[in-house]
């Protein structure tokens, strides 16, 4: 039951991107269309699982013993660059259908704040591993919905007359937001 | 380009955030208030000059295929010099800025200007540019945050001018949003009448 | 000057040197705030501890003490030698952005004094209510909480939740519960 509750806290009530504005970057960068928005979704929600399990037994085996905790944000981030690197080589040699779908979208996780951004939060709410995974793959799920969502938003925006100075990024928020808004009504689910 | 343009053009012209687009997570999460806002620009400008410097005096000693990580590494130290500041001497706005302190690593602005940048220019006008860019950074910031700030809680830099609470969809998650989409239009407006 | 060649040595030498260097000058940095972040948080604690309790003029060693998912840190304290209540740094991992730290005073008989948040990243404007510059802490105030059921309404107690910000209100009891079951059993 906790970890059912920590999945849709983390999917609808503290949703990454509309919540917590962790990986807007992404957010609103390819989010124009659905096929593009399911496959970096997807990409998010494995790497920001696999990100945050390695980064937290890093940080309890390695770095709290050896009292290095100073190094976190820099230990962190070289990790997850890695991982990154190391997926794409695997999944090239592995599954070059998948490396097809996932293959582009995978350069850009490193720069993705929200992957950082759990691997961080996890610890400093001192969570143990299996929350702190599932947490993860929460958040994972979390920006794949809110991706998926607003692709669709998107997709009928590009058929309506918005005004000359609103085109672009400015209505793009200001949809956000009301979608924000919106998953403010979940906050009484928990 | 002339130094005092390398200088400027971050500031309005280039402005990071409201025409670049770049690194839209702290802009929205660190703004409900203008002084959020300020400790936010200001600890990212720190970050970003540094940053920039030292990249630009170490860009011939770089190897290419390294260049990546080689910066990472620079950028998350002066993050992680700057956390620890923050921690020791504004303990407050530390645990205001909560994770988005550790995040100016990965934001696109210091990367972006790393490689854009400091990579092709010489120590003093990677220099100007930092702090032109930082500086357009922390007054867009401190921009938003106090649009919210005023409409969202009635107060400017926690001085109050109305009393009980404003209009508080702002300074909620919603509001971010929605603030800085109607921010970037008047922006766009203004710069569609120039040209 | 011209631009080092992609070698294999010439990547790890730069990757080494750059690493070494930041994690020397990060160390130093790390070892010149140590004394101003402990102090900082120091003062942070004792302002909570006073704010908490009632004069007193000296305080035990503090006592740490596990519970599930972190730990309690029991200050007791006395004024001219008499015990006159004790501070207890408590948490709940249950707030709305995560972790929250209180520090609760009790009287000698369990009766709450005072109630101050260390930590919190709650929503500004609706979770922050639960800093004591805000009424709604302040109902605590002399309350006992064998009489009073310290839970929010919708969980059938006696607590009336903050306007939109449920979450926080029943971190922030759950946080007080855990606090007082424990200086119960203490005594």
């Amino acid at each position: 039951m906790e970890y059912i509750l920590i999945i849709i806290a983390a999917v609808f009530i503290n949703n990454v991107i509309l919540a917590q504005f962790l990986g807007v970057c992404p957010f609103l960068g390819v989010s124009n269309k659905m096929s593009t928005a399911i496959g970096m979704g997807l990409a998010v929600l494995f790497v920001i699982t696999l990100a945050t399990i390695i980064t937290f037994l890093v940080q309890t085996y390695i770095l709290d013993p050896s009292g290095l905790g100073y190094l976190q944000t820099i230990a962190f981030i070289l990790l997850i660059a890695t991982l990154v690197q190391m997926i794409e080589i695997i999944l090239k040699k592995a599954s070059p259908p998948l490396y097809q779908s996932l293959g582009i979208f995978l350069p850009l996780m490193s720069t993705n704040c929200a992957i950082l951004g759990v691997a961080i939060l996890v610890i400093q709410n001192n969570l143990n591993l299996l929350q702190a995974t599932t947490t993860a793959a929460g958040t994972g799920l979390g920006f794949l919905l809110a991706m998926v969502i607003f692709a669709g938003l998107r997709e009928q925006m590009e058929l309506q007359g918005v005004p000359k100075a609103m085109k672009g990024a400015p209505i793009a928020m200001i949809t956000t937001g009301i979608l924000a808004l919106a998953f403010m009504g979940f906050s009484g689910l928990v | 380009m002339s130094n005092i343009a390398t200088l400027t053009r971050g500031i309005i012209k280039e402005n990071p955030v409201f025409v670049l687009l770049l690194g839209p997570c702290p802009v929205l999460g660190v703004t409900s208030s203008a002084m959020n806002g300020l400790g936010m620009g200001v600890a990212t400008m720190f970050v970003l000059t540094l940053s920039n410097v030292l990249i630009s005096i170490l860009k011939t000693q770089i190897p290419d295929n390294v260049r990546v990580p080689a910066f990472i590494v620079i950028i998350a130290s002066f993050t992680t010099v700057v956390q620890f500041l923050m921690e020791a001497y504004t303990p407050e706005l530390f645990t205001q800025l909560g994770v988005f302190i550790p995040l100016i690593v990965v934001n696109c602005i210091v990367l972006g200007r790393a490689e854009g940048f400091a990579m092709k220019n010489g120590v003093f006008k990677s220099f100007l540019d930092g702090i032109g860019m930082g500086l357009g950074f922390t007054l867009a910031l401190t921009l938003l945050g106090g649009v919210r700030e005023i409409l969202g809680a009635g107060s400017i830099f926690d001085w109050k001018f109305i009393s009980g609470d404003g209009i508080l969809i702002f300074i909620l998650a919603p509001g971010a949003f929605i603030a800085l989409g109607f921010l970037i239009a008047i922006i766009n407006q203004i710069q569609r009448k120039k040209t | 000057m011209k631009k080092k060649p992609s070698t294999l040595k010439n990547m790890l030498l730069a990757l080494t040197l750059i690493a070494g260097a930041a994690a020397l000058s990060v160390g130093l940095v790390v070892a010149v705030t140590e004394e101003p972040i402990a102090l900082a948080r120091q003062a942070r604690l004792e302002a909570a501890i006073r704010t908490v309790l009632p004069e007193f003029d000296h305080l035990d060693e503090p006592k740490i003490q596990e519970v599930d998912g972190g730990e309690l840190v029991f200050y007791r304290a006395y004024y001219n030698d008499e015990y006159v209540g004790t501070a207890i740094a408590t948490f709940s991992t249950r707030g709305f952005k995560g972790l929250i730290q209180l520090m609760v005073g009790l009287l000698p008989d369990g009766t709450i004094h005072n109630i101050d948040v260390i930590r919190h990243r709650e929503t500004p404007g609706l979770g922050d209510r639960i800093e004591l510059r805000f009424p709604w802490p302040r109902q605590f105030q002399g309350v006992h909480p064998d009489n009073v059921n310290l839970r929010v309404r919708q969980d059938g107690g006696d607590i009336d939740a903050i306007t939109a910000a449920t979450i926080t209100a029943r971190a922030y009891l759950e946080a007080v519960r855990l606090a007082f079951d424990n200086f119960t059993i203490e005594n």
